[in-house]
């Protein structure tokens, strides 16, 4: 397990790091990071613009991560809401990466939803949004169904990601967001 | 009716609602991790607004930041405003942004496009 987990993290870390983090994921984890990060922010040197739009873009990524972190049964303590995300930043584009596992049965669907917020163009993929928006009911973990497909919008570069394998029941969903220094 | 008056936090607005004056502002950030808590009362005291309205409403929505989980209430909250008006109702939205935040801009444009309500987008200039 802890082989298995090493080798997803370093891949995920690359670039210079701003925060990386795996262990439990919890909503207090994810309040003191996003404030952390805030407060790094306020003394970065980039337009408050791209500040604005990374904060919001990590905000949704990382309660993303929160509703999605599915625990592994016969694993106790901290890994059983095992998640993990970094912040860093390459050649002018900030990158968030985030992993969590997943069931099997969902991979499916969120790959295939994945692809298709790929698939669409600037105007349609506002035209999705406002649809999921409008037409969607909140799911039992309080998301709207609408977290990629606004990643997706407000960054305008496509989603990456990949699945680990990592039993018959779980895959480890990476899943890498980019937000380019200038706009 | 009673007055709204919710303090802000890191995570939720300021939101201020007054039955007599009509105006309601929601100020801040909205970023929880579920927020269907947090707008329940709110969208609760607009129903029951809609029994006795002021002559006009004025919304003020001037917002930092919001989540996706945020979206969808505050998407409720203006559909309850869309029922002032669909009983003839005097309502606008303000919808304020900053210079700088066109994504601000572009979520008040989708709201404009679905809710039939008048929007007035204000760019705040520091």
């Amino acid at each position: 397990m802890s082989f298995f987990l090493n080798d997803c993290y370093d891949r995920m870390n690359q670039g210079e790091v701003i925060v990386a983090y795996k262990g439990a994921i919890s909503a207090e984890v994810i309040s003191n990071t996003l404030s952390l990060i805030e407060s790094k922010l306020e003394e970065a040197s980039e337009q408050t613009g791209v500040k604005k739009k990374l904060y919001n873009v990590l905000v949704e990524s990382l309660q993303n991560l929160f509703h999605h972190v599915d625990a592994i049964n016969g694993m106790g303590g901290s890994e059983s809401n095992f998640g993990a995300f970094v912040l860093s930043k390459k050649d002018q584009v900030f990158r968030i990466s985030t992993g969590n596992f997943i069931r099997t049965d969902k991979s499916i669907i969120l790959k295939e939803k994945i692809d298709k917020i790929n698939s669409l163009s600037k105007e349609e993929l506002k035209d999705f949004y406002k649809f999921v928006l409008n037409n969607q009911s909140f799911s039992a973990k309080g998301g709207g169904g609408l977290g990629l497909i606004d990643i997706a919008r407000k960054t305008g570069n496509k989603l990456d990601y990949k699945f680990y394998h990592y039993n018959t029941e779980f895959d480890f969903f990476n899943l890498n967001v980019f937000i380019n220094e200038k706009e | 009716m009673e007055l709204i008056n919710i303090e802000g936090t890191p995570k939720t607005p300021t939101v201020t609602m007054n039955p007599t004056s009509g105006v309601i502002e929601i100020k801040g950030r909205s970023i929880p991790e579920n927020s269907i808590e947090f707008y329940k009362p709110i969208v609760d005291w607009l129903e029951e607004y809609n029994q006795g309205p002021a002559a006009k409403t004025v919304v003020n929505v001037q917002l930092e930041y919001f989540n996706t989980s945020s979206s969808k209430c505050i998407l409720d909250v203006f559909k309850k405003l869309e029922n002032l008006k669909k009983n003839q109702k005097d309502v606008i939205i303000n919808w304020y942004y900053e210079e700088d935040d066109e994504d601000m801009l572009e979520a008040g444009e989708d709201y404009e496009s679905i809710i039939k309500v008048p929007f007035k987008m204000i760019q705040i200039v520091d």
